[in-house]
């Protein structure tokens, strides 16, 4: 091979201070950092699309106890968990607009305002388990599920070995999803202390965007459990 | 093709392996040759392991009676020597050695994207790696490979937990290790660089990624259910509870089927490689091959049942899975095909990695052709849990997967380790494993097919299986000479070896044009690529024109 067709780039321009040794331009370091957490996430909806596979065979096997299952969930508390996530949304996508047009406070408020709405979010969640704690519905050897009428079939019971199932599967679901919520809530500490540290340019705010898009999808996982594990078979 | 030095080594270059010393400059390099490193000594450790309780299983079918061990040890055995192999040997070889260390050199990069995610799966690798010796030396477990339950959460009475949980940790490692190559193929490519003119080797780690990255997360999912299910009892996969164990089944083939493929998709790309190199041709069908990987990896995930045919799923399911089992081989073939069209007049060079690629290509095509055995349905509801099985995908994983880590490793030493290792006793070596692997395993496909069960110490019952066992036996010991061999003399070559040229092989790619070992990052000058991969043709053409002008 003709040594000429090897030729020398130099990037002997002013190199942006984040911009890491390895990446040519700044262009290329947020594609790569864009496409990583594009392909974390779909790593992430194969690892709860486990779950959702488990959850609806067992569905459609106890489809009676699941629904009484499901009716013993206050749906308030979901619902009202389901408006603060989304409204922590909000405030991701305006921190990272903040970050754009180079308002400081608007984006370290709405830092702020998104960590309150996720530890509201876990506030919530842990009454409800109190609740549940309370009722025995937590599966192992003091779960009681007795008596419980099948919605829609006031002389039939569920049966309580199938009403764990979906118990177990109501735990391992949203403690993942609350696992996931700390995380997130770890990784929005540590962006609002480098937004705080002034960090962030409209030239250069790539963490926020991906930490924003791990945060919206811990949301959508949100959206399709609240109807799955609270809305089932709900009556007036 | 003599390893001709054709330039004269500086003795003290600059490269990635003397530019620092000492324990912390490898423990938090973020080097992605340095980490390939790491990985090559911590999977050999777990190799030897492995190897270790493989020969303990060979010792005890020596004889009919289960006289060397205790039946529940040996079922430990054979559950740990498969965890060890599969997890921590199979799964990381080839992409966490040769892949990290060769991708961001194949295209033309300083690094891999995510360097320090790169050094975090190694860490995430040695976490598992410690949990798993943990789980042996406080007692082991016996549940088999695939964790069946209910036995597994109801009934044993090993460590099944602590081994989940190794393994869920070390499954991090590997979906961090596909995620890093899927945007360092996509966004890291020099100038010039296209899809097309990628090495094969790169197409064949992007599908492996994809297996990686779509596959690993449900095992890590199914192993949390096995966990809790085991600690709490919470019934979602014991029928006595109402749950159900075929779903376990199919969670763990839907990862663990396509984990066939993470280790032999890699395994074909450095054979393709060494095939061109060492027939001096352009590769035949380009596109086939590359796209045979990306067909491979997308049927792999269709394909899972047919480990379940005899565990009871619906006939009309059985005959699906059965027919998608049968396309998988239309890929698998067209790359057989292709490496044997490359082959046809070339001018063939039998060095070391020639070798193991020629080995490859045998013993991949009777592994693949008795999957087919496999695949139907009639077959294998005769020869299912028996050794016709174990001789089939150990033919994949130890015929097909380990023959192409051997071969790119001695392709690749002269890079990785800037020294030449011996030829003779390299090819030596490939004889020998060549010769004990089949003496190994091929007698396993005779006692399978008249009936042998796999999974059992003891077949007193029936003695005149002992001679196609002794054979088997004898094979291995074999085969454990041939594996022992090029670790000691690559360790040898570090020392004494003589000083690799650039491009030992005239190889085409470009981690042949920066030296060897490439310095830290990779490339004096960002390289220009305006070539397409194995342009054969033209390195052999400008190499007969130096000699003419220097005779």
């Amino acid at each position: 091979m003709p040594d000429s067709t090897v030729v020398g780039l130099h990037h002997e321009e002013q190199h942006h201070p984040e911009l890491l040794h390895h990446f040519a331009e700044p262009q290329q370091q947020r594609d790569a950092a864009s496409l990583g957490m594009w392909i974390f996430l779909a790593t992430e909806v194969m690892f709860f699309g486990g779950l959702f596979c488990a959850y609806l065979i067992y569905r459609r096997l106890y489809f009676g106890d699941f629904g009484a299952a499901s009716s013993s969930i206050k749906a308030g508390l979901g619902a009202a968990n389901t408006a603060v996530l989304i409204c922590s949304s909000l405030t991701v996508v305006l921190a990272i607009w903040g970050a754009q047009i180079g308002r400081r406070t608007l984006m370290i408020g709405s830092l702020v305002l998104t960590m309150l709405f996720g530890l509201t979010f876990l506030g919530i969640k842990g009454v409800e388990y109190k609740e549940k704690f309370d009722e025995h519905h937590v599966p192992g050897a003091s779960f009681s599920f007795d008596h419980v009428p099948i919605p829609g079939h006031p002389d039939q019971y569920a049966n309580p070995r199938h009403a764990q199932i979906f118990f177990s599967l109501y735990f391992i679901m949203t403690g993942l999803h609350a696992l996931h919520m700390i995380i997130g809530l770890g990784i929005f500490a540590w962006l609002l202390f480098m937004a705080w540290k002034g960090r962030f340019t409209p030239e250069y705010y790539t963490p926020l965007d991906v930490g924003g898009l791990y945060w919206h999808f811990v949301d959508i996982v949100w959206i399709y459990l609240f109807p799955l594990l609270y809305l089932i078979d709900r009556h007036p | 093709m003599s390893m001709a030095t054709t330039t004269v080594q500086p003795v003290e270059r600059e490269n990635y392996l003397n530019k620092e010393y000492g324990v912390g400059s490898w423990l938090l390099t973020t080097d992605h040759k340095r980490i390939a490193l790491l990985y090559l000594i911590s999977i050999t450790f777990f190799f030897f392991i492995g190897g270790f309780f493989a020969l303990l299983i060979r010792l005890e079918l020596l004889t009919p009676a289960s006289d060397l061990v205790q039946p529940d040890t040996y079922n430990k055995l054979f559950t740990m020597h498969g965890q060890v192999m599969v997890f921590f040997f199979l799964i990381p070889s080839i992409p966490a050695v040769l892949g990290n260390f060769l991708v961001p050199l194949m295209i033309g990069a300083k690094d891999l994207a995510f360097p320090r995610v790169n050094l975090l799966s190694w860490y995430l690798y040695i976490i598992g790696g410690v949990m798993m010796l943990h789980c042996m030396l406080t007692g082991g477990v016996d549940t088999g490979w695939t964790f069946y339950t209910p036995f597994s959460t109801a009934f044993s009475n090993t460590k099944v937990i602590e081994a989940g949980l190794a393994i869920f940790v070390a499954g991090f490692s590997s979906i961090l290790t596909g995620l890093n190559f899927v945007v360092t193929i996509h966004r890291m490519r020099a100038p010039g660089m296209t899809w097309s003119r990628l090495p094969l080797f790169i197409w064949a780690h992007y599908a492996t990624s994809i297996i990686q990255i779509l596959g690993t997360p449900v095992i890590a999912i199914t192993l949390v259910l096995v966990v809790a299910e085991r600690a709490l009892h919470l019934g979602i996969f014991d029928p006595k509870l109402g749950g159900d164990p075929l779903l376990f089944q199919h969670l763990f083939w839907f990862y663990s089927h396509p984990a066939v493929y993470i280790m032999i998709l890699p395994s074909m790309g450095v054979v393709t490689e060494i095939i061109a190199c060492f027939a001096r041709k352009r590769i035949f069908g380009y596109s086939f091959i590359a796209l045979s990987s990306i067909a491979i990896a997308v049927f792999g995930f269709l394909v899972w049942a047919h480990h379940m045919f005899v565990a009871g799923i619906s006939v009309y399911a059985a005959l699906v899975f059965s027919l998608l089992s049968y396309a998988v081989a239309v890929p698998s073939a067209v790359k057989v095909f292709n490496w044997t069209a490359t082959l046809y007049k070339g001018s063939i060079h039998y060095d070391a990695p020639m070798l193991y690629a020629f080995g490859f290509i045998g013993l991949f095509t009777m592994g693949g052709l008795t999957g087919l055995f496999l695949a139907a349905l009639g077959i294998d509801v005769h020869v299912t849990d028996t050794y016709f099985v174990i001789a089939h995908f150990h033919y994949i994983m130890v015929g097909g997967a380990l023959m192409g880590y051997l071969g790119g490793m001695h392709f690749w030493w002269p890079k990785i380790s800037g020294k030449l290792y011996p030829e003779g006793w390299a090819r030596l070596a490939a004889l020998i494993v060549f010769i004990g692997f089949n003496l190994t395993f091929f007698p396993q496909f005779v006692l399978g097919y008249l009936g042998m069960p796999r999974r059992y110490a003891d077949y007193s019952h029936m003695p005149e299986f002992q001679v196609l066992n002794v054979l088997s036996t004898a094979g291995a010991t074999v085969l454990g000479v041939g594996y022992l061999l090029p670790m000691l003399y690559f360790l040898w070559s570090m020392r004494y070896g003589k000083p690799a040229p650039d491009n030992p092989w005239n190889a085409a790619g470009l981690e042949w044009m920066t030296s060897s070992p490439p310095t830290t990052f990779n490339f004096e000058k960002e390289p220009i690529v305006t070539w397409e991969a194995y342009n054969y043709d033209e390195l052999d053409r400008a190499h007969k024109e130096e000699v003419k002008v220097a005779g």
